[in-house]
């Protein structure tokens, strides 16, 4: 195969994935049946994704894919009742004549169909396990079998998956539009929520055996880009876009060459992504101007923070320590409070860390990430013994493999060092 | 979250005795009652993988020192009761779920269909994705 066939492919690959929201969204509101028409849609696109490539691509192309998921409906229809038949049978005639957007209106539309299926996939009623998956096909245009392998699952499982969390929303019987003024804030946050999970999905897993799985992060990116094209005012959106970019642009140095964790700290920030640092950055600043601003918008800010120091001791500590101060007010979360420990100790030094520790110590003291936060900060204390023993409880709790290997690694080389220092 | 639901040939809550003392109506019911857990698992999109091992009699245990031959005992061995009989690889919401699947597959039907409270460990696969991180 030629570079160029490659190149051919992957731009046919991407335009099926630009166009499969407005396709869903265009069948989905014809017909009144978000279920059935993003089954049909997925025919469509594996129809086209063999035969576009061997006939060329088509003059009309979201045309193209509307009429075929159309005819599919059409033919799945035919063998239910008759009264429906009918009704079917006039809308597909009616989809004929119109066989692409009117135009002028299709920038708009295409907007608010991406904006109603996020808010349709990230439905309440579905769990993160579920609306996931069902985001990354409805509106990421991404086939069962590409989400399967990202997931580590069999095909038939997330297929079921999938349609499961169809049944769900079918049951909660939401329409096919954007929900009602009074909602849209608390819903874009199930959508902000679950776009979140899925770059940490992707994220925690970059590099090594589960390489598949840090395309999720990209997919996370581009779904984010399409929610901030659709709500270009929106201070969260915008937010969260750009905590993705500045948190991505680390994962060049985030991990060594056997796919070991290497701690902020340690990277070699040379390896950073400097076009998404900017983009992040000039994302987030116009975001901030915009008032108070929510959890992502902090963490972007805390991100932003990090990204533009030369080095972990020259970092803007006491800026990070009152952000993560706003952002602990703001959610309440615990494990806020064990990051702004950490901003504690590099500001004012360990033994003003480790008194905010012990405050939390009753709620989270059986938590991994409290063992391993006070290690970090028993270590810079200079007292490796103890920081090894709180090395090795947090390795024991973690439920992340190479989490586990990096605090196991911790804790043996301080153990060393300290029996060096010792005899 | 992952989850490895592991049973061994060790004794089972029951004290029924060994399969093969079983009736075949009895062995059958008990496989249908596995095939039914399992179509079930897929169908709610939560079964990765399920297995059942070969017996104690064909297991074999391999030391190696890296340089030399291989020493290699055949089974079964005296502590064949802790040998795995097999697994399920489940992907769930919960942990609690998993529990849920362990106790459902526990109480699989022996003689009689009375459930033979098989034991099954859970133990959470390592590499779950760690979002605060």
């Amino acid at each position: 195969m030629s570079p160029g066939e490659v190149s051919g492919a992957r731009s046919a690959e991407s335009l099926l994935r630009e166009l499969a929201p407005q396709a869903l969204g265009a069948v989905a509101r014809r017909f009144g049946d978000f279920s059935a028409a993003e089954d049909a849609v997925q025919e469509a696109l594996l129809a086209a994704a063999t035969r576009w490539p061997a006939d060329g691509t088509p003059d009309n192309p979201l045309g193209w894919l509307i009429r075929v998921a159309a005819r599919r409906m059409t033919d799945q229809y035919r063998s239910e009742d008759a009264r429906r038949r009918r009704e079917t049978l006039a809308a597909s005639w009616s989809l004929a004549t119109t066989a692409g957007p009117v135009p002028g209106e299709e920038d708009d539309d295409a907007r608010d169909d991406t904006l109603i299926l996020m808010f349709m996939c990230c439905h309440p009623s579905l769990t993160p396990g579920s609306a996931i998956p069902l985001t990354l096909r409805a509106v990421g245009g991404l086939t069962t079998r590409e989400i399967a392998s990202a997931f580590l699952v069999p095909e038939p499982t997330m297929a079921q998956r999938i349609s499961r969390a169809k049944a769900t929303l079918k049951a909660s019987g939401e329409p096919f539009t954007l929900p009602p003024p009074d909602q849209r804030a608390g819903r874009l946050r199930s959508v902000l929520h679950v776009l979140y999970l899925l770059f940490n999905e992707g994220y925690a897993s970059s590099s090594g055996p589960d390489l598949a799985r840090s395309d999720l992060s990209g997919e996370a990116i581009r779904l984010a880009r399409a929610l901030h094209a659709s709500l270009p005012g929106h201070p969260e959106v915008t937010g969260l876009l750009a905590l993705m970019l500045l948190t991505d642009a680390r994962r060049p140095a985030r991990t060594g060459p056997g796919g070991e964790l290497i701690p902020l700290a340690e990277q070699q920030r040379g390896r950073w992504d400097r076009a998404l640092i900017t983009e992040g950055t000039s994302l987030i600043t116009g975001a901030l101007r915009q008032g108070e601003p929510g959890e992502y918008q902090l963490q972007a800010a805390i991100a932003a923070v990090h990204d533009q120091a030369p080095s972990y001791a020259e970092t803007g500590w006491p800026q990070i320590l009152s952000l993560y101060g706003r952002l602990e007010r703001l959610t309440g979360n615990p494990m806020v409070t064990l990051n702004r420990a950490v901003a504690v100790a590099m500001a004012e030094g360990p033994a003003a860390g480790l008194a905010l520790l012990d405050g939390v110590g009753g709620r989270l003291g059986s938590h991994h990430r409290f063992h391993a936060v006070r290690g970090h900060l028993l270590e810079l204390a200079g007292d490796g013994a103890s920081a090894a023993a709180e090395f090795r409880a947090a390795a024991v709790g973690t439920a992340n493999l190479r989490e586990q290997h990096y605090l196991t690694a911790k804790a043996a080389s301080l153990a060393a060092g300290g029996a060096e220092g010792s005899g | 979250m992952r989850f490895m639901l592991l049973q061994n040939y060790g004794p089972v809550g029951s004290d029924c005795p060994p399969m093969t003392e079983w009736s075949p109506a009895d062995i059958r019911a008990h496989i249908e009652f596995q095939q039914v857990l399992n179509r079930e698992l897929v169908e709610r999109g939560e079964l990765v993988d399920a297995q059942g091992l070969a017996g104690p009699e064909q297991a074999q245990r391999v030391v190696s020192d890296g340089a030399g031959v291989p020493v290699i005992t055949d089974g079964p061995f005296p502590e064949s009761k802790e040998l795995l009989a097999g697994y399920r690889l489940v992907d769930v919401e919960t942990g609690g779920r998993a529990i849920e699947i362990a106790a459902q597959a526990s109480a699989a039907p022996g003689p009689g269909g009375v459930p033979i409270q098989q034991p099954i460990e859970v133990r959470q696969v390592l590499s779950a994705p760690d979002p605060e991180m």
